[in-house]
């Protein structure tokens, strides 16, 4: 795979790094100035002292040169680490951003994982490459041409003779491939971490010891790490062979200039000023180029991220209805005209038309993978029709204010994510200022007193991750809670007692009776308990949406 | 270059000493420390003929400038050209000792710590997480030799070695020379460790804070938009982000004058040592050896400062590794106990509690279950309802807090960890498919297995088929955990392996986990008609279909036997069972019954 070293996407998409980035282009410049200034300072201080004299300007302008550099790598630093904290933080933002701004019918499976890693902890593998790699980078381009520049005054022969040699680093470099060696530093990095099946062994632990093996396996461990070994070592030697190749062109090439540059000397045609200065420079100009190469793969791993950011924030997002747009009032009929829903390789809804009239309860079941939950999505505008629309009190639903809309509606999914926040703000979500008695209303309709009782700080008591902590019929209550503090005409639940105890279905199924008394209320459900207080039961199966008329007794037919 | 790394999560270190971890890696390094040293000497050989070189060239220049004749230069040029070939040739063979030092050791110590984790007994499952940071872990004590102990061994040797042949030359400049090496390989590292510690801990909790923002706003998207609350969680991680940004700033401003300091001391040595080296009246030639020699002395030392702030990220780990090894001895003498696990078996389970933690709703409430040899029940219940702590207490993961389980009358906890597989067991819960050959996979159930045997009990599990359509047949490597499988292929392959097994009490944890309902039913009927007559089966599972011959059904909830008889009668009787029983019919048949 390749990559290019700088991805110029970088520049349009953060513009707030334009600046630094400009500085330290520059610095790379002063640095190369620098560089050359230091050298012929020594050689000029060596060449006084041959004679036992100290050239003290020369002294001192080393000292001044010296200290500038140090400066400089100060400066170099500091900036490209500011270039790398500006693009983390831009690049969080946006890619958090797109999430906001595409929804989460776009963010949902796995691209959450990706996106979380990615804008969490994945970034900051750029840091490697904009303290690391760039300024390398930039210094592989300037100091080799300052060094040229120098020796052109100096001594135009060895000029020549660098300007000739150099490229042979790059090309030594392209043919034996900084990506080849690239590749196989990352191969060993592979092979380290799966260290012979170590992870994979690790992992199956359980399966071992559920059969009695687990020590048995020890041995087999060892021996799969030791083959790994001798596999890495015949790669790495390879790998190791391309540097001391580039490591022996380079030193070759200083010999070509310094033989014949010592030869002069000797025969006196050359000033041991200017002897002295090709020598400590000569190297110099080598020295970049090896080095942005050898850092290029450690930096890879950031250049993935970037790409990776750089791309999924700049998809195009889903066209949205435009400001001012309409609000209707969600006390008012929903209408289905048509409606298919397709995804990538499925089919969730083929061609749904029905009718929810304002106050009804409509139950809908089927089998898993039916399209019970896109349903739900639509009416959430988290899904789009793909043909057919949606209106609600007549006005299109493609032309509604989707925030306005969503104000009206409340929702209980299958598996509510809990926030590392406090209760009290998980529950009022959405509502940060609600009044203390309106909160603790919702926390007692929906059966979360207890709950709040056990726990350490009450409502202030802060969860962890994902709402760590709770089990999962408290974490369903959590959301009823959210639900009844919304207070909204319409209620949506997703099989809201899936995955729970008896006990605790019971406590959920009281709380959900009163939560969709008086509203219009979409409930996807198993348990019959829920199925006795609709209105309506719908059945969703492969797609389509057939209506069931509830009997008081005996089995419901088509 | 601050914070270049992410801070490994921050345990407090439970081994006492400040270097405790570190002489721990060394504990094991021990039997490859004659290849360490090797390996580190060779290190320093490069970094000493790279200064060498210079020095010598620059003799032999300033010596040119003085005309001399040809010959009295033949050594100094001799010299130049070996010690320029050597110089890479030594670079590539410390690497390579190093790296296969390290790599022998890193051998040695997988297996230690794979030992140590296998002799844990009732070890409860892992996330991937956890996983991951223990292989990561691993490969720290890798990293601390590597880039740690072999350069700054090399770069001190070098410091030591420079110092000798200044004083050679001269005393009073070899004293500027170790001031200048002083600050460059004792100063200035010791400040970037306390920098890097320091930044490091101002960091993570903002790191951490940010990456469960990300978290909430991707998991919990829908969450957010369906309550409106998008917008204000993604200023507050904004918000955040941006004073990540601000510290990271300020941090790298303070980072990075541990590096300038570091140019400053290089270039300030070698003036020094110039003054000194005139003033002691030095011959001009050997001023210019020591100006240049001093710069790239110092410049080797300056390794140090690298090398401190990767040990100082390495210590985590470190010291997570060290704490496991010394936590359980490996050496733990092999668990003892009862073998005698020939013949029928009877299994009891004799008013079982099971508490996780204490004051906490037990998981198992006084549970009793009766299998004798030959006899076959499954439990069922909600999930929740104590099902897998069940398997979990069967197989001496767990252990009860009051009742007893016994096998033939004796305690389960007094056979043998290893041993009793071989009686009590089969597929449990996260079977694990293994990065390996099919064969392999399925040996691990019975090693001295023949081929009849796999075939039989691959036909059973219903993926003889499969296998036989593979080009590589019974050697098809299935990929890592088993990802070149369908998940219904691996439960499968879970499946055939504990068929295979065929212990005299084979515990079935959810065996048709994954399948479509057709194939689960058809693979649920082939797997008990394969369990041989006298062996007694306990089938945990969710679906209650295919279990009207089995002995007897047990109907958990909340940790406690709510139903138990045979699924006919349990259909006949109100509850649970017949509850569910329609529902799942009905679901799987796409039939609603609203009520019974």
């Amino acid at each position: 795979m390749s990559r290019r070293p700088f991805d110029p996407r970088l520049l349009r998409r953060v513009p707030a790094a334009r600046g630094d980035l400009a500085v330290l282009a520059l610095l790379g410049v002063l640095a190369a100035g620098l560089i050359v200034a230091q050298a012929t300072a020594l050689a000029s201080v060596l060449a006084t002292a041959i004679d036992g004299r100290l050239d003290r300007p020369a002294l001192a302008g080393f000292v001044v040169t010296v200290a500038a550099r140090s400066a400089l790598v100060w400066a170099q630093g500091t900036i490209s680490a500011r270039v790398a904290a500006t693009v983390k933080a831009t690049l969080r933002a946006d890619l958090l951003g797109a999430v906001g701004r595409h929804g989460p019918g776009w963010v949902a499976g796995q691209r959450a994982g990706e996106i979380a890693t990615l804008a969490g902890r994945g970034l900051d593998a750029l840091d490697a490459y904009f303290t690391g790699y760039l300024p390398q980078l930039v210094l592989s381009v300037t100091v080799p041409l300052a060094v040229l520049a120098r020796v052109v005054f100096a001594d135009w022969s060895s000029a020549v003779i660098i300007a000739l040699t150099l490229p042979l680093i790059p090309v030594f470099g392209a043919l034996l491939g900084w990506q080849a060696q690239a590749a196989t530093e990352r191969q060993w990095r592979r092979l380290a971490l799966l260290g012979g099946h170590f992870l994979d062994m690790v992992a199956g632990l359980p399966t071992l010891r559920a059969f009695g093996r687990a020590r048995a396996q020890t041995d087999v461990v060892r021996r799969m790490a030791d083959g790994h070994r001798v596999a890495t070592m015949k790669t790495l030697r390879i790998a190791f062979l391309s540097a001391l190749v580039l490591e022996l062109v380079a030193t070759l090439s200083v010999a070509l200039v310094a033989v014949p540059v010592g030869i002069r000397l000797l025969g006196g045609g050359l000033a041991l000023q200017t002897a002295l200065l090709v020598l400590l420079l000569t190297p110099e100009a080598y020295l970049p180029l090896r080095a942005a190469g050898s850092r290029f793969h450690a930096s890879m791993e950031g250049l993935t991220a970037l790409d990776e950011a750089l791309t999924l924030s700049a998809a195009p997002a889903t066209p949205r209805a435009a400001e001012g747009a309409a609000t209707p009032d969600a006390r008012a009929e929903i209408r289905f005209e048509a409606v298919t829903v397709a995804y990538e390789r499925t089919t969730a809804l083929r061609d749904v038309t029905l009718t929810i009239r304002p106050g009804e309860r409509i139950a809908i079941i089927g089998p898993s993978g039916a399209g019970k939950s896109t349903l739900l999505g639509l009416l959430l505008g988290f899904v789009a029709p793909t043909s057919g629309r949606i209106t609600v009190d007549g006005v299109d639903f493609a032309t509604v204010d989707t925030d306005a809309w969503r104000r009206q509606l409340a929702w209980v999914p299958q598996r509510a994510h809990l926030f590392a926040a406090s209760l009290a703000d998980n529950i009022r979500l959405g509502a940060a200022d609600t009044p203390a008695d309106v909160l603790a209303a919702a926390v007692h309709d929906a059966a979360l007193d207890d709950v709040v009782a056990g726990l350490p700080d009450g409502l202030d008591t802060v969860l962890g991750e994902r709402g760590h902590g709770l089990s999962s019929g408290q974490r369903q209550r959590v959301a009823l809670a959210r639900a009844f503090l919304r207070a909204a005409p319409v209620v949506l639940l997703d099989e809201p007692t899936a995955r729970l105890d008896t006990a605790a279905e019971a406590v959920v199924l009281d709380a959900t009776r009163r939560l969709v008394a008086g509203r219009t209320a979409v409930l996807v459900a198993h348990r019959p308990a829920l199925l006795a207080d609709a209105d309506r039961i719908l059945r969703v199966e492969d797609g389509r949406v057939t209506e069931l008329t509830p009997e008081p007794t005996g089995k419901v037919t088509r | 270059m601050s914070g270049q790394r992410e801070p490994a999560a921050t345990t407090g270190p439970a081994s006492t000493g400040r270097v405790a971890a570190e002489r721990a890696v060394l504990r094991l390094a021990r039997p490859y420390l004659g290849r360490l040293v090797g390996a580190g000497l060779l290190a320093a050989a490069t970094e000493f003929v790279g200064l060498a070189l210079m020095a010598t060239a620059t003799w032999l220049l300033m010596s040119a400038a003085g005309q001399p004749p040809l010959d009295r230069l033949t050594v100094a040029i001799v010299a130049v050209r070996a010690l320029a070939i050597s110089r890479g040739v030594f670079r590539y063979t410390e690497r390579l000792a190093g790296h296969d030092a390290v790599l022998r050791m890193i051998t040695d110590v997988r297996a230690r710590v794979f030992a140590t984790l296998a002799a844990r007994r009732g070890a409860t499952h892992r996330s991937g997480d956890v996983l991951s940071r223990l292989v990561s872990d691993v490969e720290a004590v890798q990293d601390l030799l590597l880039r740690v102990l072999v350069p700054a061994s090399a770069a001190a040797v070098v410091g030591v070695l420079a110092v000798a042949v200044a004083a050679l030359i001269s005393v009073p400049a070899a004293g500027a020379l170790t001031v200048g090496l002083l600050v460059a390989g004792v100063a200035l590292p010791a400040l970037a460790t306390a920098v890097t510690r320091r930044s490091a801990a101002e960091v993570a909790p903002l790191r951490g804070a940010l990456a469960t923002d990300a978290i909430d706003l991707t998991h919990g998207a829908a969450d957010l938009a369906a309550f409106g609350a998008t917008e204000g969680a993604l200023r507050a991680a904004e918000q955040r982000a941006h004073r990540l940004a601000r510290l990271e700033r300020r941090l790298a401003a303070t980072g990075f004058a541990v590096d300038a300091a570091g140019v400053l001391t290089a270039g300030a040595t070698a003036a020094a040592v110039v003054l000194a080296a005139l003033a002691a009246d030095v011959s001009g030639v050997l001023v210019g050896v020591l100006a240049v020699g001093a710069l790239a002395a110092v410049e080797v030392t300056l390794a140090l400062v690298t090398a401190a702030r990767q040990w100082t990220q390495l210590r985590p780990g470190l010291t997570r590794v060290a704490d496991l090894l010394d936590a359980e001895p490996p050496t733990a003498p092999p668990a003892t106990g009862r073998t005698d696990l020939a013949g029928p078996h009877e299994l009891r389970f004799v008013d079982v509690t099971v508490r996780y933690r204490a004051g906490a709703a037990p998981a198992l409430d006084g549970v009793s279950l009766d299998l004798p040899a030959g006899r076959r029940i499954a439990v069922v219940g909600p999930s929740g309802a104590g099902k897998s702590t069940l398997a979990a207490v069967l197989t001496g993961t767990v252990r009860p807090a009051s009742g007893r389980v016994t096998l033939d009358g004796h305690d389960l906890s007094a056979y043998a960890e290893e041993a009793l597989p071989r009686a009590v067991g089969g597929l449990l819960a996260e079977a694990y498919v293994f990065h390996a050959t099919v064969r392999e996979n399925l040996l691990l159930g019975r090693p001295a297995a023949g081929e009849e045997e796999l075939i039989a009990a691959t036909a059973a599990a219903g993926l003889l088929d499969w296998v036989q359509a593979q080009p590589a047949g019974w050697d098809t490597v299935v990929g890592e955990e088993g990802g070149q499988l369908s998940g219904g292929q691996r439960q499968r392959l879970a499946l055939a392996r504990a068929l295979l097994a065929a212990p005299a009490v084979l515990v079935l944890d959810e065996p048709t986990e994954g399948l479509d309902p057709t194939a689960a039913d058809a693979v649920l009927a082939s797997a008990l008609a394969f369990t041989p007559a006298g062996h007694s089966v306990l089938l945990i599972t969710h679906r209650l279909s295919g279990l009207a011959e089995l002995d007897e059904i047990v109907v958990l909830d909340g940790g406690r036997v709510i139903q138990r008889g045979r699924h006919a009668e349990l259909v006949a009787a109100p509850g649970w069972y017949r509850d569910q029983w329609l529902l799942q019919t009905a679901a799987e048949r796409g039939y609603l019954a609203l009520a019974p």
